[in-house]
């Protein structure tokens, strides 16, 4: 089997736009791995448009999106293989893999760019009562029958989570002649963009009832229909049940970055976005395996996932070409006061671009308005930035000046913090 | 005189927008913080668009469905229309990625166009 400096498990968007920054920046010898039958992941299905804002300044779909960077990969003669499963990632980097043509085969890559994007939280993970019957989905699966299988899972429909593939299935579903009822969100706000919520819910005059979950699902062959009961301090409210009648639920209820292969391999994992916890290069734990998009942390942007990812091609090349980098100073960045997390989780000031920024990407925690996003340095504040609003369901993007970080060389760790603006 | 609430989706911020109606006629806009928010509230009082994207059957190709859209945005009001037309049609393969599948949907003067390429298999 022939080896490869590079090796970038995914083809979805991630996967691409690391592969093509990666041969930009001279990399030869690069495969991406695939499991899928076509390049493009996720991005297949997603067929409403509004990707590509930022990166081509264009309302795309996500098939046309996913065209544009496939078209890069090709253009560039980048290797992929598609129809094949990673088994195993080795702490030294052997690629265990197994297709039709190849059999099992192993790869020893210099570098690993792990982009095998995230899972939607099934039902086992909500723990709703009730019967097991057929008719519950979650949102992506529907989404996949519905735009690439050409079926309509049901006509009569309760979503349970506001997440942005639910908003945009209860459109699509709609427009297909079913009748949504109601999306039912947990929690006192929705996961999904303002956007969707406008041009999915109100648009069609699909409630969404926020602080509700699902407390009953009825039918033992076909869901018959869903309880739904308002929530306070995370129990029903005895009294608000109601019954909608249906055939289909679907889960739209988060989803988990896909890091079963990160793990086994022994990659040290956030558990705030069980993704792993990366540097300023978007290197893991372990040098030479890097990670970007939806197996990093959930992105909400497409564009977003796209320049991370091209970012992690930069830095793999760059570890391919000189090597892991020798640094006498990592700073931890922590996260507090309404910040849950960030990207990246450290920082080694020798390895930043003096006259370039470290993008720090994070969320918060709830819904806050009139705060300023504030980074220290020890007691030193390096930056700060009023927000008018922000929300749990929306990611913060700060692109520090390296300078900043370079101008405290006596800085034990960096804080992303919210204050009062 | 009528208010309406609307939501800005030029951004993530999602401005709580305030509209005031005179008849058919938009008084004024308040609630948004740039320019995008004012012109967004006037159009969708008075002329909301939006693309339409749905999916039509294609025969002999790699998928059993193509994606569409519609070339430009259309009245808010055809979007039924239009998903509505396109069920009835179906496409042989290969398909490419901009190709016309039906060149006036729904009497709206637009056409709507593939999103995706289709192998013939």
């Amino acid at each position: 089997m022939k080896e490869y400096d590079l090796v970038i498990i995914g083809g979805g968007p991630a996967g691409l736009a690391a592969a093509v920054a990666a041969r930009d920046a001279g990399i030869q010898d690069i495969l991406i791995l695939e499991r899928d039958n076509e390049l493009g992941g996720i991005l297949n299905q997603c067929i409403h448009n509004g990707f590509g804002l930022h990166t081509f300044k264009e309302e795309l779909t996500g098939p046309e999106y996913a065209s544009r960077f496939i078209q890069q990969v090709k253009e560039r003669n980048i290797e992929y293989k598609l129809g094949t499963m990673v088994l195993d990632l080795a702490q030294d980097k052997t690629v265990t893999a197994m297709n039709r043509e190849d059999g099992l085969f192993q790869l020893h890559p210099k570098a690993v760019i792990l982009a095998m994007g995230c899972r939607e939280r099934p039902r086992g993970a909500l723990n709703i009562p009730g019967s097991r019957p057929a008719g519950i989905y979650t949102a992506g699966t529907a989404q996949r029958l519905v735009n690439m299988e050409g079926y309509l899972p049901g006509r009569k429909v309760v979503i349970l989570g506001s997440g942005d593939i639910g908003l945009i299935m209860a459109r699509r579903m709609t427009l297909e002649g079913a009748k949504v009822q109601v999306v039912a969100e947990l929690l006192p706000y929705s996961g999904g963009l303002k956007r969707n919520i406008v041009q999915c819910l109100d648009d069609f005059g699909i409630p969404l009832k926020l602080s509700h979950t699902v407390v009953d699902i009825r039918g033992r062959k076909r869901v018959e229909g869903v309880t739904i009961a308002q929530v306070e301090n995370g129990k029903p409210v005895p009294g608000t049940e109601e019954y909608y009648e249906c055939d289909t639920l679907l889960l739209s209820c988060g989803l988990i970055p896909e890091n079963e292969l990160s793990r086994a391999a022994g990659v040290q994992l956030n558990p705030v976005t069980n993704g792993p916890a990366v540097n300023e290069s978007l290197e893991t734990s372990i040098p030479g395996v890097f990670a970007a998009g939806n197996v990093l942390h959930v992105h909400d942007l497409v564009d977003y996932v796209s320049e991370e990812a091209g970012a992690a091609g930069r830095h793999a090349a760059a570890y391919i070409r000189g090597g892991e980098a020798v640094t006498r100073k990592t700073l931890p960045i922590t996260c507090k006061d309404g910040v849950r997390y960030t990207v990246p989780l450290s920082v080694r000031p020798e390895c930043l671009d003096p006259e370039g920024t470290m993008t720090l990407r994070f969320r918060v925690g709830a819904v806050y308005t009139g705060k300023q996003i504030a980074i220290y340095a020890g007691d030193k504040l390096l930056y700060s930035r009023k927000r008018k609003i922000m929300a749990p369901g929306e990611m913060e993007t700060v692109e520090l000046k390296s300078k900043l970080i370079l101008d405290c060389p006596e800085a034990e760790e960096l804080c992303v913090k919210l204050e009062d603006a | 005189m009528k208010t309406v609430n609307l939501t800005c989706i030029g951004c993530p911020l999602g401005c709580p927008l305030t509209v005031e109606m005179d008849g058919a006629e938009v008084k004024s806009v308040t609630g948004n913080t740039c320019k995008n928010g004012d012109k967004y509230a006037r159009k969708e009082m008075t002329n909301p668009t939006r693309i339409v994207t749905s999916t039509v059957r294609v025969s002999g190709g790699h998928l059993p469905v193509v994606c569409v859209k519609t070339a430009t945005d259309v009245p808010k009001g055809k979007m039924f229309e239009c998903v509505k037309a396109l069920r009835d049609i179906e496409v042989s393969a290969p398909v490419s990625i901009g190709q016309v599948i039906v060149p006036d949907i729904a009497g709206t003067g637009v056409p709507v166009i593939a999103t995706k390429n289709i192998r013939s298999v």
